[in-house]
């Protein structure tokens, strides 16, 4: 598995590049982290990898994943896994249900479902919350849930944007290697857009994305 | 008594006729005749909503009142369908009308008929030439309009607070001059508020039998110069000074009924008692005329030349002149509106019905109401209306 | 990518063009034809300024003139002020969501079931004089006109009594979207009292966010009937109930000088709200120049307790108004002095059984389908906007407020004849179309905001998850957007029991409402069966409030994220 990025650029309803071109290899398995000054278009970047880029901007370049183009897939079927630095769990739903939520409808059966549910919240130390209220979890518990519904979907790539900026000092070192480690033993290629110089350090390879010249 | 009553009647038909309302029978069973109708009185509302259940049960033809704030605003519907060219289906099946509404509809050819003549029951009525069945506002009626109520106008006032009310219109600037404030009357641009105007006129006027005929400029100036001498004299002792008026005879009557005022006025003699009895005036509240008698007419209904349901219309207009049905309206506990059948006409089984009615303190006898005046012609209420807006409407 | 998006948009479009927006034109170009001399049915058709000539002549018409504009703009003037000062004073002591369950009776309650109410407690024979009246040695009522008085000024108050709540839940909201507190603790920090901080600073913060519910209420305002009718003077009367008596007078002629009053209308709802973009733009410059230099002022607060003051006695008399409803309905009989009926029946209420039970059916199913037709129309605009992610174009905002500026006397008349042409005849369907005029842009204000308030970063999550654009929308917004639906959906439910006008002229007055039966029954002398009509109509959309209230709060007992207090309401 891998992700690749082909002269990616972005640009803005008036036709300017948010950046330069880029052009990137995450290979399976590894992190690859994004840096670069605040407002120059990392979420963005994200965005369009992911398919979720607003109206207005245009893209150029191509996204493939396993060598597959992806560039025109809506976002739902491109099978790439989205985190944020707010867990983002669907209020509405209870903690078991916000990890089924993710599950890939070939799982059949409510039994089998519901085992793939259970064994994620073990491996995400979330054991017997399965009915819980998202909004009674603590951080560190949603940040895990939330990472547990992303890979539960089962996805080819995965993008952070800057999923630990909203923890604390400690908590955020155990989730980085929480994530790290499920990442790499899952072999999906990752890409991270961060400012913190600590994500960056645990990672692979970094790139600087510096803004247009004339931005 | 009524099935009985049906039955002797349909015996009672020439032949050709009743073939002919047989038809009008069958076709207008299963029908639901939009009746529109002034909502403002709930005896009345309750009356439609009676006559609707036994001309279900007699005809198959279900009666549905279009609850109107003013009958105007029916013939405006049925002028909207025209513009329109919706020449038939149209939404007013039967209104309840009089005056200028159906002079206004007559002359713009709105309305179907004649049909009154094809009515069983239209034999109970005095069609002569001048009766008031006949004549509508001076308007010849032609049989485009059936009668179903009479009206004829009157007083109330609370005997306890007031120990002699006026007794004659020329009267009323005395009294309101000795009691300011005390009494009002509806905006002229309601019917009722034009009546007053009108039984004024009628009283005031130099020479009453130019009223009859249609109104030209030098015939109203010189028949209403004492009459706005008259108004200009009650007016500063009207109730908020003339400023503003009552809406309808209605309002007015919650006017009486809260002390505000201590006169009211109705088109309906038997208003009074029904209203102390529905505990809308106070026990002591009676009825007086002025001694020259008051104003009369009957209230009519026409069907729209593009009715939907043209046949059950009739079959209701004519339910409407069953003898049982007007001894039932004239019960003072149910309508207390005064038959417009011609007694003369009746059997006297339907007399005897009409006896043996209910009475009240409040309720006066025929003899206590009066002679009967004529209404002016149409044009006259328009005009009356128009020069009272154009001198005391700011 | 955004293809089923753009369809989506382009069907809602279609479907707002010609559902909502062409009656409104078609039925003001048939009024401004008529106004212009050209009614065929009449067998007028040549072009001709006579209307408007006849209008000018017509008895009290430069009255009815200014008292439209000086019941409207002086009502919304003051109500601004009032709503606004009142805010200024309470705002730290009170959330929205307070706020929200506060004002709920008085948003639910029509304006015709208000002015009822008031017309009762206000009236010389009223409420408020039998309470005087033992002090006073009244026995009978006091000659002073307190309402339908000359001046308007009973209408001035039965506006502001509904048109203040309204404007303290929208400024409120408004309040929710600025850091209030922080800017007052800046402002009071360097030297400005905390009224003047309220004027300079947060003022003009709030003003673009509540500029179009102004302007709303000031067209409003304008061109009011039923309440106009029941409060206002009658002769004679504001230009709005004017126009209506004219367009039902039996003289059919008289339809085109009324057509010319509509468009009137029209012109002067535009006048006004022109006037109001006006001011906005003086006191922009003149605020500038007054902010520049600086004074510090700290005399506001008299006024801003003055304008408490002002609304808690609004808000005293529609709660008496309201009351005083319920109490009718189960009197018998209840004359001056009397403080209290004499003697209690619930007759009213069996009397007009028939009656009422249908107007009520009738009433619930129009809101119903108006509802159900308006949030539908509301989601499948905002969904669309959301599959194209985009935002919303200001053209597409101001069709929206469209229906809400045009006055409905304006259009109605030609629009029942619009509709009559295309082959709609009048009835249950056109009443529903011509409702969902006016009930869609109150649920879609209602719906827009915290439909985007939700984070869109959600709804990405979902996409990643592989949720596809139904599921997305079906497991995740709306079980999410539960309370705003059912809000909004409240809101509809009371804009549409409040209907007079297209009640009455798209259902060729067969469709009996709660409204139409209160307004017809209020020109009669029974008050008791009028307050049994009032206080059902008053009812039916406090229900749907209640709801959007408990249904939420029930199926989402367990998710504290969604039990909180509603996000936006108009």
């Amino acid at each position: 598995m891998s992700l690749d990025l082909e002269a990616l650029c972005i640009h803005a309803a008036d036709g300017t590049a948010l950046f330069a071109p880029l052009t990137l290899h995450v290979p399976a398995g590894s992190v690859v982290t994004v840096m670069g000054p605040s407002g120059v278009g990392k979420s963005t970047l994200l965005d369009s990898i992911g398919g979720h880029l607003a109206h207005g901007f245009r893209l150029s370049g191509k996204v493939r994943l396993n060598r597959r183009d992806v560039t025109d897939l809506p976002a739902e079927t491109r099978r790439i896994g989205l985190m944020f630095q707010d867990a983002l769990l669907f209020p509405h739903l209870s903690v078991g249900d916000n990890l089924a939520f993710g599950l890939p409808p070939a799982l059949r059966g409510r039994a089998a479902r519901r085992a793939a549910v259970d064994a994620a919240l073990d491996q995400a130390g979330l054991t017997g919350l399965h009915d819980r209220d998202p909004a009674t979890l603590s951080g560190g518990q949603r940040a895990r849930a939330a990472l547990m519904r992303t890979l539960l979907a089962d996805p080819a790539a995965l993008l952070l944007d800057e999923p630990f900026s909203k923890l604390d000092a400690a908590l955020r070192g155990d989730m980085r290697r929480f994530t790290f480690d499920h990442v790499r033993a899952r072999a999906i290629p990752t890409l991270l857009v961060t400012h913190d110089p600590d994500d960056a350090a645990l990672g692979g390879t970094v790139v600087a994305l510096t803004g247009h010249p004339t931005a | 008594m009524k099935p009985a009553l049906i039955a002797a009647l349909s015996l009672s038909l020439a032949t050709p006729a009743l073939a002919d309302w047989q038809q009008t029978l069958d076709t207008a069973r299963g029908q639901t005749v939009y009746w529109n109708a002034w909502g403002g009185d709930e005896r009345t509302n309750a009356f439609i909503a009676w006559v609707s259940t036994q001309t279900q049960a007699l005809y198959g033809v279900t009666v549905e009142q279009v609850k109107l704030t003013d009958t105007a605003e029916a013939v405006t519907r049925v002028i909207a369908e025209k513009a329109a060219g919706q020449n038939d289906g149209g939404a007013v099946d039967l209104i309840w009308i009089n005056g200028p509404n159906f002079l206004a509809m007559k002359e713009q050819g709105l309305l179907h008929g004649p049909f009154v003549a094809d009515l069983p029951n239209a034999q109970y009525l005095d069609l002569g030439p001048t009766s008031p069945a006949s004549v509508d506002f001076t308007v010849p009626v032609d049989g485009m309009e059936s009668p179903w109520r009479l009206a004829k106008f009157v007083f109330s006032y609370d005997a306890a607070k007031v120990a002699e009310p006026p007794r004659s219109m020329a009267g009323f600037a005395d009294w309101a001059a000795a009691n300011p404030g005390r009494f009002t009357h509806p905006v002229p641009s309601n019917f009722m508020g034009a009546t007053f105007l009108k039984q004024a006129l009628i009283e005031l006027a130099p020479d009453a039998a130019v009223l009859q005929q249609p109104v030209t400029g030098a015939a109203f100036d010189a028949a209403t110069a004492p009459l706005w001498a008259w108004y200009d004299a009650l007016r500063p002792n009207l109730w908020r000074q003339g400023e503003t008026y009552p809406e309808n005879e209605s309002v007015q009557q919650q006017l009486l009924n809260d002390g505000e005022v201590d006169i009211a006025m109705s088109f309906d003699p038997a208003s009074t008692a029904a209203a102390i009895a529905d505990g809308l005036l106070p026990e002591t509240a009676r009825v007086f005329v002025p001694v020259g008698g008051s104003i009369g007419n009957i209230s009519f209904v026409a069907i729209p030349y593009n009715a939907a349901h043209i046949d059950g219309a009739k079959v209701v207009a004519n339910f409407l002149l069953d003898p049982a049905t007007q001894a039932h309206m004239q019960d003072i506990t149910v309508l207390g509106s005064f038959s417009v059948l011609d007694p003369a006409k009746l059997d006297l089984a339907a007399q005897a019905a009409f006896a043996a009615l209910p009475t009240s303190d409040a309720l006066p006898t025929l003899a206590d109401l009066g002679p009967t005046l004529l209404e002016p012609h149409a044009s006259w209420m328009t005009r009356l209306t128009d020069e009272w807006a154009r001198r005391y409407t700011k | 990518m955004t293809r089923d998006g753009r369809l989506l948009r382009g069907v809602v479009l279609v479907a707002v063009g010609l559902g909502l927006i062409a009656p409104i034109t078609l039925g003001l170009w048939q009024t401004a034809r008529a106004a212009f001399g050209i009614l065929p049915a009449l067998g007028r058709d040549t072009l001709s300024l006579d209307p408007w000539r006849d209008l000018a002549l017509l008895p009290g018409f430069a009255t009815s003139l200014r008292l439209t504009l000086v019941t409207g703009v002086g009502s919304t003037l003051l109500s601004v002020l009032m709503a606004t000062g009142f805010c200024a004073a309470v705002h730290a002591r009170m959330t929205p969501a307070a706020g929200a369950r506060l004002l709920t009776p008085f948003l639910a309650i029509p304006h015709a079931a208000m002015a009822v109410g008031l017309a009762f407690v206000l009236a010389p024979s009223g409420w408020i004089a039998r309470a005087l009246a033992p002090l006073a040695g009244w026995d009978r009522p006091p000659e002073l006109a307190t309402v339908n008085d000359g001046w308007g000024f009973a209408l001035l108050v039965g506006l502001m009594v509904k048109e203040v709540p309204f404007l303290l839940l929208v400024i409120l909201s408004a309040l929710g979207q600025i850091p209030v507190a922080r800017h007052m603790a800046a402002g009071r920090a360097l030297g400005y009292g905390r009224g003047i901080v309220w004027i300079k600073i947060i003022m003009p913060q709030v003003w673009p966010l509540i500029r179009l519910p102004v302007w709303v209420v000031l067209a409003y305002a304008l061109s009011v009937v039923d309440m106009a009718i029941i409060l206002g003077p009658s002769n004679p009367p504001t230009l709005a109930v004017a126009v209506t008596r004219w367009f039902t007078n039996p003289d059919p002629a008289m339809i085109l000088p009324a057509s010319a009053g509509a468009i009137l209308q029209a012109v002067i709802v535009a006048a006004g709200v022109a006037l109001l973009i006006g001011a906005e733009a003086a006191m922009r410059r003149a605020g500038r120049w007054w902010l520049r230099r600086g004074g510090r002022g700290l005399s506001a607060e008299p006024g801003l307790r003055a304008a408490s003051a002002a609304v808690m006695v609004l808000m005293g008399l529609g709660a008496l108004a309201m009351l005083s409803l319920v109490v009718w309905s189960v009197a018998w009989r209840w004359s001056f002095p009397q403080i209290l009926p004499e003697s209690w029946s619930l007759r009213p209420w069996g009397g007009a059984h028939d009656g009422w039970m249908r107007a009520l059916a009738n009433t619930g199913l129009l809101a119903g389908a108006t509802v159900a037709v308006s949030l539908a129309l509301a989601i499948a605009w905002l969904e669309g906007e959301d599959r194209a992610r985009r935002t919303r174009a200001p053209w597409a905002e101001a069709l929206i407020y469209l229906p809400l500026l045009v006055p409905q006397i304006g259009f109605l008349f030609g629009l029942n004849v619009a509709f009559l042409h295309i082959g709609i005849s009048s009835g249950m369907a056109a009443v529903i179309w011509a409702q969902v005029v006016f009930v869609f842009p109150y649920v879609m204000i209602a719906l827009s905001d915290p439909w985007r308030a939700l984070d869109p970063r959600m709804i990405h999550a979902a996409a990643a998850l592989g949720a596809g654009p139904g599921r997305r929308l079906w497991a995740v917004k709306l079980p999410i957007l539960l309370r705003p639906i059912l809000t909004a959906a409240a809101v509809g439910v009371a804009v549409s029991v409040a209907q007079y006008l297209p009640t009455l002229f798209m259902g060729a007055g067969r469709v009996a409402t709660l409204t139409t039966e209160a307004v017809t029954l209020s020109s009669g002398s029974d008050r008791r069966v009028t307050g049994v009509y009032a206080t059902l109509q008053a009812a039916l959309p406090f229900a749907a409030y209640l709801a959007a209230f408990a249904i939420p709060a029930i199926l989402h007992r367990n998710r504290r994220d969604l039990t909180g207090a509603p996000a936006h309401e108009p």
